[in-house]
């Protein structure tokens, strides 16, 4: 089903830890437009969290790099996230995706990509080796009574 | 990210607060560590109810204090803990390791 384009945005910052919150408060104020419930904000800044985190801390091991996150809103109360980096990618995605899968040190648990799962309607990961890592997931939000478009 | 310490017999409470995201789980990892090693407590209590958002940096945090409190052959309590921070807990299974209130 093609869903109709509300509105979108996209946000370009480095890949410093400090901007994690902000990532996470950027498309919470994003998402508020379409009228979410607390608790739907809440997964989508957990959901972006993490996947501003994995570009963060995996994709630019030694070297700051740039992180974007483009947000787009649908028609019908869907939220669309996609998280990119250029950075050094994902040898096997599928097996990144494991739960406690991680290449990281005892500062990660390795559930980051099953938090973004549970946290979302859907998640897609694609990656290429070198090239970078581009992480899309969508929400769509109960609908509540004066919820714009 | 301050974490704030309350003692009661062998029992030491840890009230943890504010974001724990990648940014400002080192911190608190640090301070429970030193924590965990200056007090030896028996048992250890993380109170999370002035947690205001947490991610999976968080259940790193939660499994190195559970690591420290095996090797002393005590025991991890986690307690309060706010909706958000219930739901990442569960998402990843954390309760067949760690005691959650």
């Amino acid at each position: 089903m093609k869903l109709e384009l509300l509105d979108q945005t996209t946000i370009v910052f480095s890949s410093r830890s400090a901007n994690e919150g902000f990532a996470r408060a950027a498309a919470a104020c994003f998402a508020a437009r379409l009228d979410p419930t607390l608790d739907e904000l809440a997964d989508v800044k957990t959901a972006v969290s993490e996947a501003v985190t994995n570009a963060i801390v995996h994709a630019y091991p030694d070297r700051l790099g740039k992180v974007s996150m483009r947000l787009r809103l649908y028609a019908g109360g869907v939220m669309e996230v996609q998280i990119k980096d250029t950075g050094v990618g994902i040898p096997d995605v599928e097996k990144a995706r494991e739960p406690l899968y991680t290449t990281g040190n005892e500062e990660r648990s390795g559930m980051g990509f099953t938090i973004m799962e549970s946290f979302m309607d859907s998640l897609k990961v694609r990656s290429a080796v070198g090239r970078g890592t581009t992480v899309t997931m969508r929400k769509r939000f109960s609908r509540r009574t004066g919820a714009a478009g | 990210m301050p974490v704030t310490v309350t003692e009661q017999g062998n029992s030491l409470t840890a009230a943890l607060s504010g974001e724990i995201d990648h940014h400002g789980a080192r911190t608190v990892m640090n301070e429970l560590g030193e924590l965990i090693a200056a007090r030896l407590p028996r048992h250890l209590v993380l109170d999370l109810s002035g947690v205001t958002f947490m991610d999976s940096s968080g259940i790193a945090v939660l499994l190195r204090a559970l690591r420290e409190m095996d090797r002393l052959g005590g025991s991890l309590r986690v307690t309060a803990i706010p909706t958000q921070a219930r739901r990442v807990l569960d998402a990843a299974g954390v309760g067949r390791l760690i005691t959650l209130d």
